[in-house]
């Protein structure tokens, strides 16, 4: 069943209002205006006033224009033929390949039933010590990179994309730049991962309200994929945008707001995404990795707070480099303590140790005497920065461990790294001295 | 069902307008008809004719002028026996059977029986025909786990009834006849064992409501000693994100001593619930040797489950927690987050379109968040057995702020406040409850005097420690250093616990109260160190011997060495005893 209207009754920022009825919420409808053929939701009903958002915005819609119901909500194509292709957030190809119409799916389905749920066991290997030694990635983890705008987040995404073991990788790009599209896809074309690789790219020029639409239709790709048994890891940048187009259409409704303009339901909008993530038992799994842009380096402003009370944990990047506070994995004991009998107690023990390095350092800038203890800090933080925190360095979990002992050594006696006894007389590098007195 | 019919003709969000042809009542359960699915949703609002339902389900689908089917019941849970070990999302649809039948997903419409139609429950009467009862009186029991399951005549049949029939005892489902009552006027009421109570009304069958004062204990070395929390009592964890205050609840969930646990997973990560309903199973309750789930039933909302149904899950989770406590029993409801409740109340004003609080918050938040409060109690009942809810909630205030709605509407009403600070947390010191801001006003298992006196050494050496970052330690006289040193002691070895040690993670009141007078030694003695550098080794020491002693067996052999050494080095460096402390040594002695 198909109703074409030809008057539209109001069209205020991205949303129009036309009397129709028949008119099911969620529903999709065409909008065709000089400028082209524009999706269209219906997002409130009210007796026969129907409220939609326009996906290529208001802009240059005229009240004479064709709006045309389609009878269902949001659906995309999903098959194998979606693998090394390039769409829009419409599901429209950005590349040059044929459009794609057959098998049909919903968008933003139901959430999976808890008691269905298993817990995650699976670490992700990254190559990065700050993440495989300190704050371990694990499959079905949700986890956001915070950062300022500016810092490299979008070239972490695609590394761990390339090194992580997964079996498809889903690009969600959210207002995403035009040049940091063709940098990614430029990525993932030398390191030969496009082949199992689907973009849905948003970018920043494109209508913002087009953007809502990215993140559900590429999680409902990614957990088809899922429930086929594939590993999908999913990247989504940036999350800020997204909230950014929602707080848009909050505002044009005459919501009120409750924090900075952001609607109320901020969370919870957020959350049916990033909840998205999940291991499918007997099946695939997704994982979701984002990026979320901190306006004013502000981890109190709304998209991130709200963000950081959603997933599990965070990678603060600032300066290049991942910080080891207020980053945070919390899924890492669920795995850390099956990788090697000393990983726990490194990641511990070193990032304790780094914390005393920053106190005196702070105590040194403010012109205190160091003392023996803080030299060896100030020598232990230099090399802990250089060769665990710098992002160039990729190493495998073990290789950046045995390092964490080296640099423990060099700095430390043993009994000052409040390590465990039975652990220094296994992992303690002998020093030649030493070798021979134990021999 | 009732005669009143109903059309949609509006929809925004969760929320339908209805233009209603009858009778409804405010918070009566409709269903809005779409093909061959039934919308569970609860009435919200009436105006003349017209009638705002919240919708418990996705919207999705629902077009102007669909039906809408009213039942003439407010919103109720089914109450009998078979409710412990089971997982509900929050109008108490069990989620393992919608598995079953649905799969992965969670199908929309589908509405399942809170408690299993065939199981056989072994009942014993507890009257006679003839006999007299009234609302919550015992008709019978069934052992359920552990516990002797209560028959009781409906909460809401408030007149004084004979007993007409009562079956002998044997094996009854829950739909099974047991009992027939008769009132005054000699109309017959047939019971079984289940009845329905609305989530919105508490439970007040009870014959008073007691002052609160028998610990709750939980375990947990800084709540049990310095901030605790009484049966029947409340208190609330606010906290930023990743401060702790899941895994506290975690924690206290496994360790406190109560009969029962309801768990309010309300609005959080669903992950965070696999973890409980994984593991309990598989986990043995010291208290009875039988597994934790015997003791626990779960409510489960999470973050992407419909927001509506989750402002009802803190009020399904409270009502079985009142109904397990008309049994005497303690249960502990614990609900995380109230944050999320609250913001689905403010997503649902908001579609009202009611005039906004602070945040955008209604403006009948405190008062809806202090009755939700009030439901705690310690009571005694009818038999004189006493029993009682206590309620302990999470609150995740937006930018970590305590300055905003929900925390401070609920720091007004709570009896314990036990707040995690970010900076604690980014030090990964475990429980990150700040000491000094937190606050109880129950009596705990330690003299006051004594946790006053220790509290104070806390403060002072936080001050101190303040203090030497503007002068430096050089600047710092030995005297304040020592202080400053055993604050920093106290925190480590007592405030400090390790939730993943398998002897720290939970400590019986009896070794707190213990391994806190051998603290109260060292924290009240005064040294006689040559400088700050003696000083600080000698704590570090001490410290690293009070760790292991908190790691060994209660009272073992381990335990027993460790003692003495820790004593014996205090000895060696001990020149006197703080003037101050002799009367609290003098009271804390065993
Ligand atoms: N007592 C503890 N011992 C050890 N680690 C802890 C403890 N409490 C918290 N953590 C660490 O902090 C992480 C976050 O804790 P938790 O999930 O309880 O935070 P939260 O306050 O509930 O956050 P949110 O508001 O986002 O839900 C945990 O995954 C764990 O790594
Ligand atoms: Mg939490």
């Amino acid at each position: 069943m198909q109703k074409v209207y030809s008057k539209i009754d109001a069209i205020q920022g991205n949303v129009i209002t036309v009397t129709a009825s028949g008119v099911r919420y969620g529903d999709l409808a065409t909008v065709n205006s000089a400028h082209g053929t524009s999706l269209a939701e219906v997002i409130r009903l009210n007796g026969t006033n129907v409220s939609m958002q326009v996906f290529t915005g208001g802009r240059g819609i005229s009240t004479g224009d064709e709006v045309r119901f389609l009878g269902h909500s949001m659906k995309i194509s999903f098959s194998d033929n979606l693998l090394g292709r390039i769409f829009d957030g419409s599901g429209r190809p950005r590349d040059n390949g044929p459009t794609l119409e057959e098998n049909l799916i919903e968008i933003g389905g139901p959430s999976v039933n808890p008691a269905r749920r298993v817990i995650p066991r699976n670490m992700i290997r990254t190559g990065i010590p700050m993440i495989d030694v300190f704050n371990t990635l694990v499959e079905s983890q949700k986890l956001p990179i915070f950062s300022v705008s500016g810092e490299p987040y979008n070239d972490l995404l695609s590394r761990i994309a390339m090194q992580a073991e997964v079996d498809m990788i889903i690009l969600a790009g959210i207002g995403l730049k035009y040049d940091d599209y063709l940098t990614f896809r430029e990525q993932l074309e030398e390191g030969g991962a496009m082949a199992r690789t689907i973009f849905f790219v948003h970018t920043a020029s494109d209508p913002i309200v087009e953007s809502l639409l990215v993140p559900d239709v590429s999680l409902a790709v990614a957990e088809k994929f899922a429930l086929k048994g594939k590993r999908v890891l999913v990247l989504l940048t940036d999350m800020t945008n997204f909230a950014d187009s929602m707080k848009e259409i909050a505002i044009t409704m005459e919501q009120v707001p409750s924090n900075r303009g952001y609607p109320g339901d901020l969370y919870s909008q957020l959350a049916a995404r990033y909840e998205k993530a999940v291991d499918f038992e007997g099946a695939g799994s997704i994982t979701i990795l984002g990026a979320t842009t901190m306006p004013g380096d502000d981890v109190t402003h709304p998209v991130p707070d709200n963000t950081g009370y959603i997933t599990e944990g965070q990678y603060y990047l600032r300066n290049g480099r991942i910080e080891p506070f207020g980053s945070l994995s919390r899924l890492k004991q669920l795995v850390n303590d099956k990788t090697r009998e000393d990983h726990r107690a490194i990641m511990d023990g070193m990032i304790r140790l780094y914390a005393a390095y920053k106190e005196s350092l702070e105590k040194k800038s403010m012109g205190f005497r160091m003392g023996e203890w803080d030299n060896k800090l100030l020598k232990y933080g230099e090399a802990f920065e250089r060769t665990m925190m710098d992002l160039s360095v990729n190493i495998p979990l073990e290789e950046a461990l045995d390092k964490g002992w080296e640099i423990l050594a060099e700095c430390f006696d043993a009994n000052e790294t409040g390590l465990k006894s039975d652990l220094l007389r296994k992992f303690w590098p002998k020093q030649e001295g030493q070798r021979q007195e134990s021999a | 069902m009732t005669e009143t019919r109903g059309k949609v003709v509006g929809v925004n969000g969760n929320m339908v307008s209805v233009e209603v042809d009858g009778n409804i009542s405010l918070n009566e359960v409709g269903y809005v008809v779409i093909g061959d699915k039934k919308l569970k949703a609860e009435v919200i609002r009436i105006r003349g004719n017209r009638a705002e339902l919240q919708v418990f389900e996705m919207t999705r689908g629902i077009g102007v002028d669909d039906p809408v089917e009213f039942t003439g019941e407010l919103l109720a849970v089914e109450l009998g026996p078979g409710l412990l070990s089971m997982i509900y999302d929050g109008l108490q649809n069990p989620l393992p059977e919608l598995a079953e039948q649905c799969g992965f997903f969670l199908e929309r419409g589908i509405y399942l029986p809170a408690l299993n139609r065939t199981t056989k429950w072994t009942f014993t009467p507890k009257v006679k025909a003839g006999d007299t009862v009234t609302a919550a009186d015992t008709l019978g029991t069934v052992p359920e786990g552990i516990f002797d399951h209560r028959i009781m005549v409906p909460f809401d049949m408030t007149e004084t009834y004979t007993v007409k029939s009562i079956v002998s005892q044997g094996d009854y489902t829950v739909e099974d006849q047991v009992a027939e009552l008769e009132d005054s006027k000699g109309n017959v009421s047939q019971l079984t064992m289940k009845f329905e109570w609305p989530v919105k009304r508490a439970i007040s069958n009870y014959e008073e409501r007691l002052k609160t004062g028998e610990q709750m204990v939980t375990k947990l070395r800084i709540v049990d000693t310095f901030i605790p929390v009484s049966l029947g009592g409340t208190y609330c964890i606010p906290g930023p994100f990743g401060a702790g205050k899941t895994v506290m609840q975690q924690i206290t969930s496994r360790n406190a001593e109560v009969d029962i646990v309801i768990i309010a997973a309300c609005g959080e990560r669903a992950g965070e619930v696999v973890e409980t309903l994984r593991e309990f199973p598989e986990l043995t309750d010291p208290r009875t040797g039988r597994t934790l789930m015997e003791r626990t039933v779960i409510i489960c909302n999470t973050s992407s489950m419909p927001v509506a149904a989750r402002e009802a899950s803190v009020y399904t989770a409270v009502t079985l927690a009142e109904y397990y406590r008309q049994m005497g029993l303690h249960v502990l409801v614990l609900a995380d987050s109230t944050s999320r409740w609250a913001q689905a109340m403010r997503e649902m004003s908001g579609r009202l379109e009611e005039i906004p609080g602070e945040e955008a918050f209604p403006a009948y938040l405190e008062s809806v968040i202090a009755g939700f409060y009030e439901r705690s109690g310690l009571v005694r009942l009818k038999d004189g057995t006493k029993g009682s809810v206590t309620i302990g909630g999470s609150v995740s205030p937006a930018g970590g702020n305590f300055e905003e709605p929900v925390t401070q509407a609920t720091l007004k009403v709570v009896g314990a406040f036990h707040g995690l600070s970010r900076e604690r947390s980014d030090a990964r010191k475990y429980p990150a409850i700040d000491p000094l801001d937190s606050w109880s006003k129950y009596p705990g298992s330690v003299d006051k005097d004594a946790t006053e006196y220790a509290r104070n050494i806390l403060f002072r050496g936080n001050e101190v420690d303040q203090m030497m970052k503007v002068v430096g330690e050089e600047g710092t006289s030995l005297d304040d250093y020592v202080i400053y040193q055993k604050g920093e002691f106290m925190d480590a070895v007592y405030l400090q616990q390790n939730a993943f040690d398998p002897v720290d993670a939970a400590v019986s009141v009896e070794r707190q109260q213990h391994i806190f007078r051998v603290m109260m030694q060292i924290l009240a003695s005064n040294f006689n160190f040559e400088g700050k550098d003696e000083a600080r080794m000698f704590f570090n020491e001490l410290r690293q011997k009070f760790i292991d002693y908190n790691g060994s067996e209660w009272d073992g052999d381990d335990f027993k060495k460790l003692e003495k050494a820790i004593l014996d080095q205090v000895e060696s460096k001990k020149s006197g005893v703080d003037r101050l402390a002799v009367d609290i040594l003098e009271t804390t002695k065993a």
